[in-house]
Formats: C-alpha cells, structure tokens, sequence
C-alpha cells in the first residue's frame, strides 16, 4: 500500500484517541450521575464544595475535562472534513474549535483551583 | 412499459429538498446522523452552559442558589432537556458503535435491533431524567 498524500498516520491515532476518550467520558459522567441521584444527600452549596475540594475530583474532572477536548477535537474535525468544503473556511472553523476546546480547558482549571 | 418508469435519473445530486424530501435514512442512518448533530450541541453550546453553571454554583453560597433558582425557569428546562436527550443520545449510539467496532452485532437483523434499543434507551432515559427535572 502506498499512501503519500494526506501525510503519515491515516487517522488510526485519532481513531483510537476517540475511543479510548470516550470511555473514560462514559465513565466519570455515570460516576457523577450516580453520587448525584443516589450518593444519599441532596446537592447544596456545601456538599457540591466539599465534591469538589477532594483532590481526587479535581484531578478525575480534569482528566475528563482533557478526554472530552479530545474526543471533541477528533469529532468535530471529522464533521469539518465532510460537509466543509471550502479550505479556508473549513481552516477557520478548526482553528475556532481549537480556540474554543482551549478556553475550556482553561476555565475548567480555573473552576477547580480557584 | 414498467421498465421504462423505473428507469431513474442519474447522476442524482445531494441537494437539500432530496436530503430532507426524498432519502429516507433507514434507523442505524438515523442513529448516526443524531449522534452528529448530538455531539456537536454538545461541544457548543451545551459544554460551555455546563461549565457557566458549575462555574457559578462552585463560586459562592449565592450563586448556588441563583444556580437554582435560573434552573426553575421553563426555558432552562427545556434547554436542560435538549441536553440529557443529546447525551443520552450521543452516550447510548457511542456505546453501539464502541461494540460495532469490535464486531459484536453486525450483522442486518442485530443491526437493526440495536439501532431501536439506542433510540428506546436515550428517550427513556430523557423522559426519567425529564420527569426528575420537573
């Protein structure tokens, strides 16, 4: 097989980032879900704090927070790639959502070590 | 004769009245197609609404409470439950693809059975999670 256009890696990598991102989404979302509905006290204001100021929460959310600007990256892309036709358009529109998966990141971190 | 009526036009382009009009996706397209539109609403704006939330419900006693309190209103509701249907959605078909991949069900008739439990699921848990939120 001889593949020289698109560059060196055919997507595999990112095929496989996708997968692997959105298991660890799937879990850390039905964890929460499940403290939430069944963790036997109501969400206030100080039990979401003490949630919260765990050390363990902070560095899950962040994982999370990083699998889900991955998993993102990967699926947006591909979007682009099928119905965006136009290269600088379709060039902008990427840089956005990289612009965008960022400030994320940056405000998830914020959220957690104010 | 028939065969004069069948005969189709070809080359047949994807306009917008075909997509919309005249290709009827069969379930698995729609699954596919949802769990598209899904993710994207949730890369934007669902994502950052969630992290303004968190954001204010982490910040002080009161912006728990304001939290609340904007969580009450109809309109947040429904932009609420557009929310848990595109999770849902996006979680129950990722999950069929995660077994796709690795050749659990791939076959027509399984195919086609697993596309209505991912819908049968997602609506499922939309209507529990609706009725909690109301």
């Amino acid at each position: 097989m001889k593949r020289i256009v698109v560059g060196a890696h055919y997507g595999t990598g990112s095929w496989l980032a996708q997968r692997v991102t959105a298991i660890v989404i799937a879990v850390y979302a039905v964890v929460i879900a499940l403290v939430v509905l069944f963790g036997g006290r109501p969400l206030s204001y100080a039990v979401l704090k003490d949630l919260f100021s765990q050390g363990w929460m902070r560095v899950a959310t962040l994982v999370f927070m990083v699998s889900l600007a991955w998993h993102a990256w990967v699926g947006v892309r591909d979007i682009l790639m099928d119905y965006v036709k136009p290269d600088g358009l379709r060039l902008t529109l990427e840089v956005g959502t990289i612009l965008l998966l960022a400030a994320y990141l940056g405000w998830t971190a914020q959220v957690l070590w104010r | 004769m028939a065969s004069a009526s069948a005969k189709k036009l070809r080359p047949k382009y994807l306009s917008l009245s075909a997509l919309l009009f005249e290709i009827r996706l069969p379930l698995p397209g729609w699954v596919s197609i949802l769990h598209r539109i899904s993710g994207a609403l949730l890369v934007f704006p669902f994502a950052a609404w969630l992290l303004f939330m968190l954001d204010a419900s982490l910040a002080s006693e009161q912006g728990f409470e304001k939290t609340r309190a904007y969580l009450q209103l109809p309109l947040v509701k429904l932009g609420m439950l557009v929310f848990i249907w595109a999770f849902a959605h996006h979680f129950c078909a990722g999950i069929r693809f995660l077994l796709l991949d690795i050749n659990r069900g791939i076959e027509l008739r399984q195919a086609r059975l697993s596309s209505v439990a991912v819908f049968a699921a997602s609506l499922a848990l939309t209507a529990w999670f609706g009725v909690k939120l109301w």
